[in-house]
């Protein structure tokens, strides 16, 4: 099988949309399929690696559990925007996985880097 | 009025947009209750605005997004017994899409 | 869908898998079992248990080349590969094996 080079974006917060999960399960399935993949965490994207979701109030599935799975998926290229960070009053202290942190500008160099770029 | 706002502030307009009405409540809900986190950019708005609207946020949803630890002063956080209370409290009530 | 067992139902979906994860107990999975003609040994339950534990970890059925991985890191080497785990569970070690665990299909399983 040919290996491409796919960038999730992921710009939407989690469990108000479906959006964050649905861009996970897509991660997974092209890491079972071994291609080489990234996440881009932008905008209220940032808010999905927030630590410390307890959504049994909800009644939804706590996603942050499973982010854990994706170092066993080889899913290490975690990409996080500063600026959306700064903006949320957020920091990497704040955060369930260990992130690359970039700015916008050089995200955009590294989505103009790859193969196929998803949005979220 | 209850204004009810249930979009990210970073997100939408509707946050701000709601605030310009004057006076009233809030209340934040889902994705909304991103505007009562501190440290982000909606802190300074909920402090000027306080005297004119009165303002709630749904333990449930701040729970589920890991910041109900860190709600703004001035947000008063409810269940949803008193989401129910504080909408038979106000006259009238809008869902903000 | 639902299979009746003992004076219990338990709803399935079409394939076959458990609607209701909770639901679960190793009568049932004894019973998914014979379905599938799987013989249940020590190994395959070994499997079974690990798979459930993965799930209530992370809360994903693990895809095959991952669950092979990761029984490796737990189990040791001589479990952690694909034939062993074709041996237990020979229409695929994720699809049987989660089936029987009471798990949804494996996630980029089809």
């Amino acid at each position: 099988m040919t290996t491409k080079q796919f960038m999730f974006v992921n710009r939407k917060a989690p469990y108000g949309t479906i959006y964050a999960w649905e861009s996970l399960e897509v991660v997974l399935i092209a890491a079972a399929f071994e291609q080489d993949v990234s996440m881009a965490f932008l905008d209220d994207g940032v808010f999905q690696l927030k630590k410390g979701h307890q959504t049994k109030g909800i009644e939804v599935k706590a996603f942050e559990k499973t982010f854990g799975a994706l170092e066993d998926y080889d899913v290490t290229k975690i990409y996080v925007d500063q600026e959306s960070l700064t903006e949320r009053g957020l920091t990497t202290d704040d955060l369930a996985l260990p992130v690359e942190v970039f700015s916008r500008a050089e995200l955009g160099k590294l989505m103009e880097a790859q193969d196929v770029v998803l949005s979220f | 009025m209850l204004h009810i706002i249930n979009k990210s502030p970073y997100d939408r307009p509707a946050f701000d947009s709601a605030l310009k009405t004057g006076e009233g409540a809030i209340l934040l809900i889902e994705d909304g209750v991103y505007a009562a986190a501190r440290g982000g950019a909606t802190e300074a708005k909920i402090s000027a605005a306080q005297g004119k609207f009165k303002f709630y946020a749904l333990t449930q949803d701040l729970e589920a997004r890991g910041i109900a630890d860190r709600v703004i002063d001035g947000v008063t956080t409810v269940d949803y017994g008193g989401f129910v209370d504080l909408v038979a409290e106000y006259k009238t009530c809008q869902s903000w899409l | 869908m639902g299979i009746e067992l003992n004076g219990k139902s338990y709803e399935t979906d079409e394939e076959g898998y458990l609607l209701n994860l909770a639901e679960w107990n190793e009568e049932v999975a004894g019973y998914l079992a014979q379905q599938e003609g799987v013989n249940m040994t020590e190994q395959h339950w070994e499997v079974i248990n690990f798979l459930r534990d993965y799930y209530n970890e992370f809360q994903i059925a693990p895809a095959v080349r991952v669950l092979t991985k990761a029984i490796g890191k737990k189990l040791g080497p001589e479990k952690g590969n694909s034939q062993y785990l074709y041996e237990l569970f020979p229409y695929g070690p994720a699809k049987q094996a989660c089936k029987i665990a009471g798990l949804p299909k494996p996630t980029g399983c089809v």
